[in-house]
Order: C-alpha cells, then structure tokens, then sequence
C-alpha cells in the first residue's frame, strides 16, 4: 500500500508477554498500513493476537506483556509522524494520542462505560479534556454528538445512567465517546459482537456513515467474516501472532491465497448447503508456549509439504497479486489447483 | 434427518407461556408487572428432525426450551410428551413424575465454561447422569463413558482430567456426551456452538449431525445465529416478545420470508461475500418484555404497520403450508 496516504503504519510488530509458561509471542513481527479514510479489518479466531495488537496501538500493554520490538508510526494530517513505541509514558505526545488522535470502542459497552456517571457527564468529560472549551459549549456539543450518532431525545438522555439504555444504545454512546475528540482513527475492537443481528446491522451503517461525514480511518477487529466482507476495505488474517494473508477486503475473501483463509471461509455454515458437511480445521490452535516451527499453521493444513513448511523461519508475507500478501510458501499450488 | 409428515409427533406443545411476575420492592411484596417470556406457544416436534427456534436476545427462546423440559414451571399451557406407547403432559407432572422421564430428554448449553462443574473429573461429568438414574454403576459405567468420550472424539483415556485442561472446543464436546450418554430421545440445544471459534463450530455442527443421524435424535435447536439454524435445522421458528411470529420449512422461510420481522432479521445478517451487501435496517430496538407494546408486539418497527396492527395482537395464521402471526396474512382480507 501507498506510504503517502496512510495515517497508521505497523512494522514488525512484536508483543510478548512474560508468564509461568515461557515468554509468550502474543504478536509476532506484524505489518500492516491503514490508507487514511478507509478501514482495514484485523480478523482471526480467538487468542491470534488481534486485540492485543489493537492494545499495543494505544500503549494499553501492561506487564508481565511488553512490546518487545517494531514499531508503530501514526501520521496526523498536518503534523509530523510520531513512533508510538518511542514514546515515554510520561510522554505529553502520548497522552495526547490516547485522547486525541486515537478514539477507541470496546465490545462490550456496558464495562467501558461508567455505571455511576450520567451520559452526559461521560461524554462532557471527554470533549473538556480534549478541546478547549467550557462547561455549556462541551454540554451543546455533547448533544450534537449523540444526535450525531442516532441517539433520540438527545438532551433527556444526557440525564440517563448507562443501565438505563439497551446494548446498541450503549455502544451508541460509546461511539460518541470515541469520536469526542475527533481522532484521526478509530479502534473498534469487536464493537457488535455483543449486540444483537439487527442492532449491529444499524451500528455498522452508522461507522460507515461517520466515516463518510469525518473521513477517520477505522481499524476495525472482529472474527466475523461476514462482517469484515460488509465494513473493510482491507483486511489482515491472523494466526498465532502473525498475518496469514493480507489485501484488499474483496481480493482476500473472493481469491484466499492462504490455505488458513481459506479453511475459514469454508467453516462457515452461510456458504454450505443444508445437511452438507462442513471443511472443518482439523485439530485446534496449538498454544502459544509451543509455536509450531516455520508456518505455524502447518500442523492443521492440508497443502503442508514436509520439510517445507515445517523448518524455520517462519514464512514472511509475499506479494501474490497486486496489493495482495500471503505468508503461504506454497501459495502458487494453493491457489493453481483453486483455479482447475 | 427426515421431513415431517404423516409421522406422530414426538413433542406437542399447545398455548405455553410462562411469565415471571415483577413485584415491587419493599415489606408488602405486590405484583407490579409480568414480563411475558413466552406467550402462547404452540408447536409440533417431530421424530428425527431438528426446529430452530431463532430470535434476538430476550424474546424467549431459552425459557422455551427450559420450560418444556421442565427446567421452569409454565404458568399454563401444555407439553405433552409422546414416547414409544404412552403420552403425557410434562407440563402437569410432579418433579418425581418426571425423574423417569428426564433420562429421555436432555439438554446442552451454550457456554462450555460454566456448565460443567470445575471439581468434577470429566469421566464423572459424563457418568452423572448414569448414576443417578441407576442406569449403570462400576466398569460398565466406566466403559459406558468411555464409549461415550471416543464417540464425541474425546481421548477416553483423559476421563480422569478436569475442564480446565479442555479447550472450548473439547468442553463443548464434554457436555455433549452428557447429554448422549443415556441416549434420550429428544435434545434440546441451547446455543450450543454460540460461543466457539468458526473452526471449532465447524466441528462441532458436524459432530451435532453425525449424532443426530446415529442415535435418531430430535432436536430442538435454539440459537441467534441464522447462517447456523439455516445448515442445522429442517424447520424453523421465529420468535419476537415471547411469540412465534413464522414457523415454516427452512428453504421456504429463507427464499420467501413472508413475517415483517423475519424479513428484517434475513437481511440483517452479513454474508461473507463483499459485493452481497446487506440491507440496514433503519431505527427500532429489541423489544422490552415487560413493556410490550398494544396490539402486535413488532409494529413499532414494522414498515406495514397499520391501525389494526396498533390494537389488535394477531394470530397464527395458516399461509401457504406455514404459518404467520401477521395482519397481512389474515383469512379475511383486512388490508
């Protein structure tokens, strides 16, 4: 991708974190650029270290985990670009990536917000700490938020506590925290899979519309492929610590050069008939404290070629196609026999 | 996996509704509202086939399942049970009554983490209900469990290890033999594979239908995930506030939806292909069970909505060899 037009660079991403068991690589050696504007999608099952990168962006990594290498480079629109990972945390400049450049929404609404403030207050608090204006202004622009994100009675809600509005109200409410300070790029970790079909088909129409009226670029982590293929532009697969594949959301989806890929798009109910047996991954995620040397998917991957696949290093992201990268040694047999 | 047709059915549930009163706080305890859970239910159950039974969080569906195996006591309503000579009313039985009856219906639950017991081995998990149901006791019940264990693709051999060593997966795998192990006619699975990754679900929705076709089960499938309900089931049930709103043939609901709700609920789904874009609905929320709204339930968020709607709670009407609660589909033409 362009370097010129992207707002948030990751190179050679490493987190690990120090336990009983070893020191884990939770994220290893990830790279990856969100295009200003668009939304790149971090997809992957549980434990493949998608959150944990999202964490790292925001410096929220505490021990026993560490970033153990790399770097992540933010580029606001007139300003010069700032390396996160320098940062001290005593670092105004961080605090003001935390609270400024970077907004953040959780998957479930209802732990980020404050049981025993109002509404109002949470958002006020965020728009006083970010701009510099006072009490009335923040309380007008407060309500222009929640209208902004779909909220009716703006004003009376302002007066209500988060246990008294639905899940998808909640995340509403969440969104308009997120965006208070006007950031450049949005995180938003998981932001509908506690909401229910209908709610989060309402929620994703409103990030579209957001982007469209802000131009913020949203880094946007889930596990559902079906929501990835309606929201991103681009996406990254990860497993184990590591992108799989990576490319334009389209190309991934319709033309998987990674065989993990793929398997997941063949696990899902959506694209069998009824009563057809489901592909499957044979076996399940091995744990961290025993990565599998060279792919770590080989174990479970049915185009694995011994003493190919299985002797380190671990394959690197490759071009395959325009734009598109898999770390798949085997990716031109993967995709040759996909083509017959 | 057969249709159903001529065949008796193995389950009958006629008018069940079960509503949890609200009482107010303080030293007089006095009944300010009822949330009603389930409203009026009513179907068949077939042998050998599986009904989904799908809708939003809150509207029923798991009280449901529990009230029909008596996990829960109906408020009213019948569920009658007809197993290979007798039939009865669970609905009207005492818990002692009911202890034989239990070992031919079982259930399996959505989160592998909290429904098995942490201080149990999982070779006693399984064994349970063997046990108390004196169905076995010593090596056999030992090789009874351990057949079990091979059969859900479990390692027989770590019958003597807790849940903690399992992964979501395997635990999953755990409660669904013990829900096999005393071969019950009838499963009722709720959310059984909600909270597993996609790969594992995979696995697990397989297993699910290798079972079913092995031991000739009839399942009652209770989930949110309609991509899930559409490869498992035969037929499928939509609930909103406590209602069915449309009950028919998984093909047909999906190529013809015809209730409002089932409608918007279909096109709020994401498919995982980018050039397939999903329609958003517009405004609405989940509605509050114990604030139902007058007349139909959905017409707040209905694009038909008309005045009938607004005063008049429909019924369940026959249309086109299924069935919709809906005023559109009335026998005499109102609209």
């Amino acid at each position: 991708m362009e370097k010129a037009d992207t707002v948030l660079d990751v190179t050679q991403l490493e987190v690990r974190f120090r336990i009983e068991e070893g020191d884990l690589p939770a994220v290893n050696g990830v790279d990856f650029s969100l295009r200003r504007g668009s939304t790149l999608a971090l997809v992957g099952e549980s434990g493949c270290g998608k959150s944990v990168t999202s964490l790292a962006i925001m410096r929220l990594i505490n021990p026993p985990g560490r970033i153990a290498g790399g770097s992540i480079r933010i580029q606001p629109s007139g300003r010069d670009t700032i390396d996160i990972t320098a940062l001290s945390e005593k670092d105004d400049l961080l605090y003001s990536v935390r609270c400024g450049m970077i907004g953040m929404i959780f998957q479930e609404p209802m732990t980020a917000l404050s049981p025993v403030h109002t509404i109002g207050n949470q958002i006020c608090e965020a728009i006083l700490l970010h701009c510099n204006v006072n009490e009335k202004t923040a309380q007008e622009r407060a309500i222009a938020m929640l209208d902004n994100v779909g909220i009716s009675n703006a004003a009376q809600r302002m007066r209500q506590y988060p246990h008294e509005l639905s899940g998808g109200l909640r995340q509403r409410v969440v969104i308009a925290m997120a965006l208070a300070a006007e950031p450049e790029i949005l995180i938003a970790d998981e932001p509908t899979t506690a909401l229910d079909v209908t709610i989060q088909a309402q929620i994703l129409q409103l990030l579209k519309e957001l982007q469209q009226k802000t131009g913020v670029s949203i880094l946007f982590i889930t596990h559902d492929l079906g929501v990835v293929a309606q929201v991103a532009d681009d996406v990254a697969v990860m497993y184990m610590g590591r992108i799989a594949e990576y490319g334009p959301v389209r190309n991934v989806l319709k033309n998987p050069r990674h065989p993990y890929t793929r398997a997941l798009l063949q696990s899902l109910p959506a694209l069998h008939r009824r009563g057809e047996r489901l592909a499957s991954i044979p076996g399940r995620v091995p744990s961290l404290a025993n990565v599998p040397e060279g792919c770590s998917f080989h174990p479970r991957c049915q185009y694995a070629e011994q003493k190919l696949c299985d002797i380190p290093p671990a394959p690197q992201l490759q071009q395959a196609a325009e734009e598109h990268s898999t770390a798949c040694l085997r990716w031109q047999d993967v995709f040759a026999e996909k083509t017959q | 996996m057969t249709q159903p047709t001529e065949t008796a059915p193995l389950l009958e549930i006629k008018t069940l509704t079960k509503h949890f009163p609200v009482y107010r706080q303080g030293l007089v305890r006095r009944e300010i509202g009822r949330v009603r859970a389930v409203d009026n239910v009513s179907f068949n159950l077939y042998p050998g086939e599986t009904l989904g039974l799908v809708g939003e969080s809150g509207c029923g569906k798991t009280t449901t399942g529990r009230t029909i195996l008596r996990a829960l006591t109906p408020s009213s309503g019948e569920v009658w049970f007809n197993s290979a000579d007798t039939r009865t009313n669970l609905a009207g039985l005492e818990s002692k009554q009911l202890k034989p009856l239990r070992r031919q219906m079982q259930m399996i639950f959505q989160d592998p983490f909290s429904s098995l017991n942490p201080r149990m081995t999982i070779g006693d998990i399984v064994g349970e209900p063997l046990r108390i149901h004196r169905m076995a006791r010593g090596a056999v019940l030992r090789a009874q469990v351990a057949e079990m264990l091979h059969r859900v693709g479990l390692n027989p051999e770590h019958a003597s290890r807790y849940p903690h060593a399992f992964s979501g997966g395997q635990r999953q795998r755990v409660g669904i033999a013990r829900a096999l192990v005393m071969r019950p006619q009838l499963v009722i699975a709720d959310e059984a594979v909600s909270a597993l990754d996609v790969s594992v679900q995979a696995q697990i929705i397989n297993l699910l239908e290798e079972l079913q076709t092995e031991f000739n089960l009839t399942l009652l499938f209770i989930a949110h995930d309609i991509s899930v309900v559409r490869h498992m089931c035969d037929r499928i049930a939509v609930m909103y506030a406590g209602k069915i709103v449309e009950l028919a043939k998984t093909d047909e609901l999906f190529e013809n939806p015809c209730h409002p709700y089932t409608r918007l609920l279909l096109s709020a789904v994401p498919l995982p292909d980018p050039d397939k874009k999903m329609h958003f609905p517009a405004k609405g929320q989940v509605v509050d069970l114990s604030r139902l709204p007058t007349g139909c339930a959905f017409h707040p968020r209905c694009i038909h909505c008309k005045e009938n709607c607004r005063t008049y709670t429909p019924d369940l009407y026959d249309h086109e060899g299924r069935q919709v609660a809906c005023h559109l589909y009335a026998e005499q033409d109102q609209f």
